[in-house]
């Protein structure tokens, strides 16, 4: 659903570049085809090609429409040094995307990993737009499905040029030409090229305009269980460049006051004490805030500690947390805008049924990736400038950039780095603090900028995940069965007020508050999902796995108590209701299989599933904890079962999933933003408690083989992760955990 | 002046005191494999060693350290245990973002050199000030443990 109202909105246009052109998805790969541009020294230089429709009512792709855009898509270069680069037009923030790409490619060129390398694609919606969404951007866990067949078609139809370069040379047919790890042969007359002694020839060559793709049989690289990312190397001998380790000449150091309150503005500033720290080079006073200018980020972080301002707090949240919450909860007692409505849940709550009520509460919560958000501009002289970041959404940023630069969008040029961890946070909607280092770089014009957020920044600075309050009340009948299902949940939209607000709040109510409730799978006559959405200047956002963080824990912990109810096992209870679902069934009974589920578990111990589909991918979680004399809990292992359509690598989908685990996990144990007056209680990860070693549980990955097209997994690891393990807690005390995080209940 | 040694390198760097040693690396000698998580010794991400035992850069104040203590950023980190690690690291795919991992290498560095053969608590005690967002810890726990292994072989 993410997916596609994403791309609906950036449809629309954003208003602050107006220049964003909208690229839809081609579902058809036979209206792809290929061209190729004469790379520099020689390198051959594939990508296929898509050419631009026009956006038809409804957002149905209306097939190609005039000429094919000129330019090239440029995927993949062959160069005479025999390297194999794989251009990524997404994000790497960790979750592997750049290897994953690269392999797609790698299989169909039948190129020798060894010789594969991961750069990242320059910012251009029209070459590198992501399909589900019209523009340049990562996210929704949409990398690898929406790459899938561009990629294929561009290694085949490099591989296809290099064996006609060989084919030529050797005067043989081509079809006696064969590829094998980098190797291009002629097995009768026992000849072989590399790839680098053909790039350049095959360079020359015209595109084809089709290519056969590999049966999937043959694949040596794609599902191979033991290949090495290609960033393992440098990111352990620490040569690897984070926008954080960017160093351009006469570079100055950015940090920004911005106002304690969410909403608030600045009244008047005393720089006089900042000035005189020595290595400030300029304090200015813009719309973004107080920007400290220094020499070094430690004279900045001095230079703004020294600053005397007084904020206008008369727009801003003064409310605390446990006042908004209270506020949600008079909230949650009207009706709400409706987002699913099935049956008549009313009539049935009035008949003979067993009637199970649950208030769930979810804390404002930070992304808090390791690097903190952090951006370098420097101001071209012929006008736009050039952006060193982590970015993730350059579709968005570039015309932001360009509308505060005056300058056109191809003048903005985004020279993306590995991004240490994400977490949705370099996604917005707005290109919030890219906005804010080209607002500097503008102001201060004397220098390249490198505008960098301090920890205490990014933990008090917003974007949280909402706080959200869920009302659910649900039945089930004499026969066990879960005959109604009524749902309220009250939380800020992080999407009213963006550009994507048009298309992605419908009726009030925001699709990424609901997903995951309105369309939940479990088979049930009635249902009522509605949502309330106050607003509050504090600024929220999507938070990996979006919606399924709160949707996904309130439906399966709430599933425990109604099986609890009906007096059916968890498990049972659920597959009953999944017969229309054998994808979430499938995962459902792996994990339930080989975590043993029917094996009895020990006194103070307990074992929880939780099942989910987020991303168009399809994941269960079995969790065993311990509860000890003292209440206290420690989960003690946690198995994950996963159907994410075909693998590339079985690896990193494994990582993505010890990895979303301990997401998941790791904020319901101690992960909480709270405010008082306003004002965020937390600064950094003494109060904003991260997941630590000594919490990981052990963690066993079980992906189910398929034929079906690939999705993603970097975020559908989270949502069945912390209510497998309330459920298990559940098992044991009989207590719902329902006020997230744990520690409120004393657990941790 | 302050003067300190820096993978065995006499480094002069013109900085006040309280400087804290994260930024002089980062940001005076441009090292920046050492990396800023949270500027309160929280994360472990800027961790180093200082005389061989891990130590927090972004909590070192430069002008503590005489000229003659031996730092050590992970561009210079060497010897048999991390050489162990680091194999290890990239045997098992450890890194994801990959941003904390100089810190980690770094600490999981110190604890193998004293200890060849640590239990689970020992690596909790030891690598619990180092977080990881990407939570890659079973990975860390794993590559600790076979780095170990292959030290004592």
């Amino acid at each position: 659903m993410l997916h596609h109202l994403i791309r609906q909105a950036a449809a629309s246009g954003f208003p602050e570049g107006g220049a964003v052109r909208p690229l839809t998805m081609l579902a058809a790969p036979s209206r792809r085809s290929f061209l190729k541009l004469a790379g520099a020294g020689g390198a051959l230089v594939v990508g296929a090609h898509l050419p631009l429709p026009v956006l038809a009512a409804g957002g149905a792709p209306a097939g190609i429409v005039g000429p094919a855009d000129p330019r090239p898509h440029a995927f993949v270069i062959v160069a005479p040094d025999n390297t194999v680069t794989v251009l990524a037009k997404h994000l790497d923030k960790g979750q592997g995307i750049v290897t994953g790409l690269a392999t797609i490619v790698a299989e169909e060129l039948d190129a020798d990993w060894a010789q594969v390398r991961g750069a990242f694609a320059p910012a251009d919606s029209k070459l590198y737009g992501n399909h589900f969404f019209g523009i340049q951007g990562t996210g929704g866990s949409t990398a690898i499905a929406n790459s899938w067949d561009e990629l294929r078609m561009a290694g085949a139809a490099a591989r296809a040029m290099l064996v006609a370069t060989a084919a030529a040379r050797w005067s043989v047919p081509a079809g006696e030409v064969t590829v094998a790890k980098g190797v291009v042969s002629h097995a009768k007359s026992n000849r072989r090229f590399t790839f680098g002694e053909l790039a350049e020839d095959a360079a020359k060559l015209p595109v084809p305009q089709s290519v056969a793709l590999k049966d999937p049989k043959d694949y040596v690289l794609i599902g191979k269980p033991d290949l090495h990312r290609l960033d393992h190397a440098s990111k352990t001998d620490g040569s690897a460049v984070f926008a954080m380790d960017i160093r351009r000449p006469g570079q100055v150091t950015a940090v920004l006051a911005r106002s304690p309150r969410f909403g608030g503005t600045v009244k008047s500033v005393d720089d006089t004490a900042a000035r005189a720290v020595p290595g400030v080079l300029d304090v200015l006073t813009l719309p973004v805030g107080v920007a400290v200018i220094a020499k070094n980020t430690w004279v900045a972080i001095q230079g703004r500690e020294a600053l005397k301002i007084t904020w206008d707090d008369s727009k801003a949240e003064t409310r605390g947390t446990d006042q908004m919450l209270a506020d949600y909860r008079k909230l949650a007692a009207t009706p709400g805008a409706v987002a699913a409505n099935k049956g008549d849940v009313g009539k049935v709550f009035a008949g003979d049924v067993t009637v199970v009520e649950a208030e769930f509460t979810f804390p404002y919560l930070a992304h808090a990736p390791m690097e903190p958000l952090n951006a370098v501009v420097a101001l071209n002289p012929e006008g736009g400038c050039t952006i060193w970041a982590g970015s993730q959404f350059q579709g968005v940023e570039q015309p932001v950039a360009a509308h505060i630069l005056g300058c056109k969008p191809e003048q903005v040029k985004i020279e993306t780095q590995w991004a240490g961890g994400s977490f949705g946070r370099r996604a917005t909607t707005t290109a919030d603090y890219i906005a804010e280092a080209v607002t500097v770089a503008k102001a201060y014009g004397k220098a390249p900028v490198h505008l960098v957020w301090t920890r205490e920044d990014d933990i008090k600075g917003g974007r949280y995940r909402p706080l959200f309050l869920h009302s659910v009340k649900a039945a089930v009948d004499k026969s066990g069965a879960l005959v109604a299902w009524q749902q309220r949940i009250v939380g800020q939209s992080f999407m009213a007020g963006t550009p994507f607000e048009p298309v992605m709040v419908k009726n009030g109510v925001d699709a990424t508050m609901v997903e995951g409730a309105s369309d939940m799978a479990y088979a049930v006559p009635n249902l009522a999902v509605d949502a309330h959405s106050p607003a509050s200047p504090v600024t929220t956002l999507w938070w990996r796995s979006v919606g399924h963080t709160h949707t996904a824990y309130a439906k399966e912990v709430m599933i425990d108590r109604l099986a609890k109810a009906a007096g059916k096992d968890p498990l049972a209870f659920r597959l009953a209701m999944l017969k229309d679902h054998p994808r979430l069934a499938g995962v459902l009974t792996l994990a339930a299989e080989k975590a043993g589920w029917d094996k009895p578990m020990p006194k103070g111990k307990g074992r929880g599933i939780a099942v989910h589909e987020s991303f168009n991918t399809f994941v269960a979680h079995v969790a065993e904890v311990t509860v000890n004399d003292k209440g206290h809990v420690t989960v003690d292992r946690v198995v994950v079962a996963i159907d994410c359509g075909r693998v590339i690598n079985p690896d990193i989908v494994k990582a993505q999933m010890e990895g979303g685990t301990g997401w998941g996990i790791g904020h319901a144990l101690r992960g909480e933003i709270t405010m008082t007056d306003g004002l965020v209680d937390q600064g950094n990860f003494d109060g904003f408690l991260p997941l630590r070693m000594s919490d990981m549980p052990a963690v066993e990955v079980h992906i189910v083989p398929s034929a079906e097209r690939p999705t993603g997994a970097g975020e559908p690891g989270v949502p069945t992760s912390a209510p497998a393990v309330a459920n298990a807690v559940f098992s044991v005390t009989g207590q719902p955990l329902q006020s997230l995080p744990f520690s409120r209940a004393g657990l941790v | 002046m302050i003067t300190i040694t820096v993978n065995g390198e006499k480094r002069q760097v013109d900085v006040p005191d309280d400087m804290p040693l994260l930024w002089v690396l980062r940001d005076e000698l441009n090292m920046t494999g050492t990396k800023f998580g949270c500027g309160i010794a929280q994360c472990g991400a800027c961790t180093v060693h200082v005389d061989g035992a891990p130590a927090r850069a972004c909590q070192t104040p430069v002008g503590s350290l005489g000229a003659d203590a031996k730092i050590t950023t992970i561009e210079g980190v060497q010897g048999k245990a991390a050489k162990a690690v680091q194999a290890a690291w990239q045997k098992l795919d450890v890194v994801q973002c990959g941003y904390c991992q100089s810190g980690q290498i770094m600490s999981a560095v110190a604890l193998l050199t004293d200890n060849q053969n640590p239990s689970d608590d020992d690596i909790d005690a030891a690598m619990d000030g180092n977080v990881c967002r990407c939570a890659t810890y079973i990975r860390i726990r794993a590559a600790i443990k076979d780095a170990a292994q292959t030290m004592r072989a």
